[in-house]
């Protein structure tokens, strides 16, 4: 009977009984922002440092996967538009206060460039490739010419796109989850790491392995100090904090949380990565492979948990 | 000019006028409303207290659903009233997330909808449909800055709460307790 519907409370889709307004697109596209600014940022890192030679994977070839990344992250946070048509207002107004309007704006330069910087390798990946139209080749010869200031401003929206994917959830005080000032940083380094993997996957000189493991190493150290502090923070606030901490601490989302992402995640990869570089034979894309998932997951597992804290009254 | 209502817990028998009449005059989607009742019972028998409560959009102060929207659809117009521009909504749900008290919802139509304060309604001069077809007069609607506004006299003789204050929103209802 919908006069009882009124009366006892509201019954609106994907908001009642908890909400639910956002699903799988947002932390795909978390995901993938994540893992590209991982790859842009090292790129960009062992460009200035000069080492193209000694790092070929991290510079050249695993940039490849940067402009994919984008635009299937960008397409599944247009499939998330619910009022698609009018998507292209993001771009008319630039909201300071709004992490949404920085982050779409952050995407507007990264893109392009994430496409000039492996277009401009293209050659080197396929002997013989020659542009169709002459333009092209000016292009290219400009970002050759140009590439250390393009690698520190790449750098520099890497870091911008992998703190606004945390910063986009932190923002929302209305849910306890998020809003913590933590998660910038703590899904920076996770997307820093998630990078790393797939670089690490793809090289296949030794060299480069063992310095982006090392690397690997330290970030998931601070990653794991960061969701240390992150349930420490939680447990020392408010009522919504704790209730919200209490859905890792024994509530619904503990096994996913502390069994595949940071066990399965983070503290077996690391310890596979320390493994390797002592010298045992280990297949270098287990631990990839791992924290590539467990990056995924938490993301997922972020979004959807998120959405059930809320406010008490 | 700042607008905001006052809302009789006492009084109101949770009927639901409100909500019918909002639907109707703002002609909301079936199955989703823009204001609802909630029926809040603490303790138990024999020490048991129902609070009756016509909630809708706080029309916050500090707004954190206009904070977050990246175009600028959600906004403050003259009065304090949080409105949204549908064809400058993308849909996005940010301001859904960033709402504490749910008060938005997506519109099958797209774009996020909510609670005007029937704003189309005051520039008639007329009070808003919830507050007008209220059976008790339990909701006090009218400008807080006017002294002897329906709302500020309500407010002025009553102890009132607002929802969540802790959530640092500035809510402009209140409920009269």
């Amino acid at each position: 009977m919908k006069e009882e519907l009124f009366i006892s409370g509201r019954n609106i889709p994907n908001i009642d009984p908890f909400l639910n307004i956002w699903h799988w697109e947002i932390p795909v596209y978390l995901y993938l922002g994540g893992v590209s600014a991982g790859i842009m940022f090292f790129a960009g890192l062992f460009t200035i440092l000069g080492k193209e030679k000694e790092m070929p994977t991290t510079v050249k070839w695993a940039t490849f996967l940067v402009p994919v990344a984008l635009v299937l992250g960008l397409f599944a946070l247009f499939l998330d538009l619910k009022h698609q048509l009018f998507f292209w207002r993001l771009y008319t107004t630039i909201r300071i206060e709004s992490p949404m309007s920085w982050g779409a704006w952050t995407l507007m330069f990264i893109t392009p460039l994430s496409m000039l910087w492996a277009a401009s390798y293209i050659k080197e990946l396929i002997p013989g490739w020659k542009w169709k139209i002459k333009f092209v080749d000016q292009i290219e010869d400009l970002v050759i010419k140009n590439r250390k200031p393009l690698a520190w401003a790449m750098m520099a929206l890497a870091v911008i796109l992998g703190v606004y994917t945390g910063i986009l959830l932190s923002a929302f005080n209305a849910r306890p989850l998020w809003n913590t000032s933590i998660l910038g940083p703590l899904f920076l380094v996770s997307g820093l790491s998630t990078g790393l993997a797939a670089i690490i996957w793809m090289s296949k000189s030794h060299f480069e392995r063992s310095v982006l493991t090392k690397i690997d190493i330290v970030l998931i150290g601070v990653e794991l100090f960061l969701i240390v502090h992150l349930f420490m923070g939680f447990l020392a606030g408010s009522a919504v904090k704790i209730e919200a901490a209490e859905l890792f601490l024994g509530g619904e989302f503990t096994t996913a949380f502390w069994g595949f992402v940071v066990i399965l995640g983070l503290i077996i990869p690391v310890i596979l990565e320390i493994l390797e570089l002592r010298g045992f034979k280990i297949p270098i894309w287990i631990p990839s492979l791992l924290v590539l998932f467990g990056g995924l997951i938490f993301r997922f597992i972020m979004v959807e948990a998120g959405q059930i804290t809320r406010f008490l009254y | 000019m700042r607008y905001g209502m006052a809302i009789d817990t006492a009084k109101c028998v949770g009927c639901g006028d409100c909500v019918v009449a909002c639907q109707t005059e703002n002609n909301v989607p079936n199955g989703y409303c823009r204001d609802w009742v909630v029926e809040n019972v603490n303790g138990s028998y024999p020490n048991v207290e129902i609070e009756l409560r016509s909630e809708r959009c706080n029309h916050c102060e500090n707004s954190p659903c206009v904070r977050c929207c990246p175009t600028g659809a959600s906004h403050i117009v003259e009065g304090g009233i949080v409105m949204v521009t549908h064809n400058e909504c993308i849909g996005c749900g940010a301001c859904i997330e960033s709402c504490p008290y749910d008060a938005r919802y997506s519109h099958p139509d797209g774009y996020v909808d909510k609670c005007t304060f029937c704003q189309h309604r005051l520039e008639k001069g007329l009070n808003t449909a919830c507050v007008d077809v209220c059976p008790t007069s339990c909701l006090h609607f009218g400008d807080l800055e006017d002294p002897f506004s329906d709302v500020s006299l309500a407010l002025k003789n009553r102890t009132w709460k607002v929802l969540a204050p802790e959530a640092g929103t500035k809510p402009q209802l209140f409920f009269l307790t």
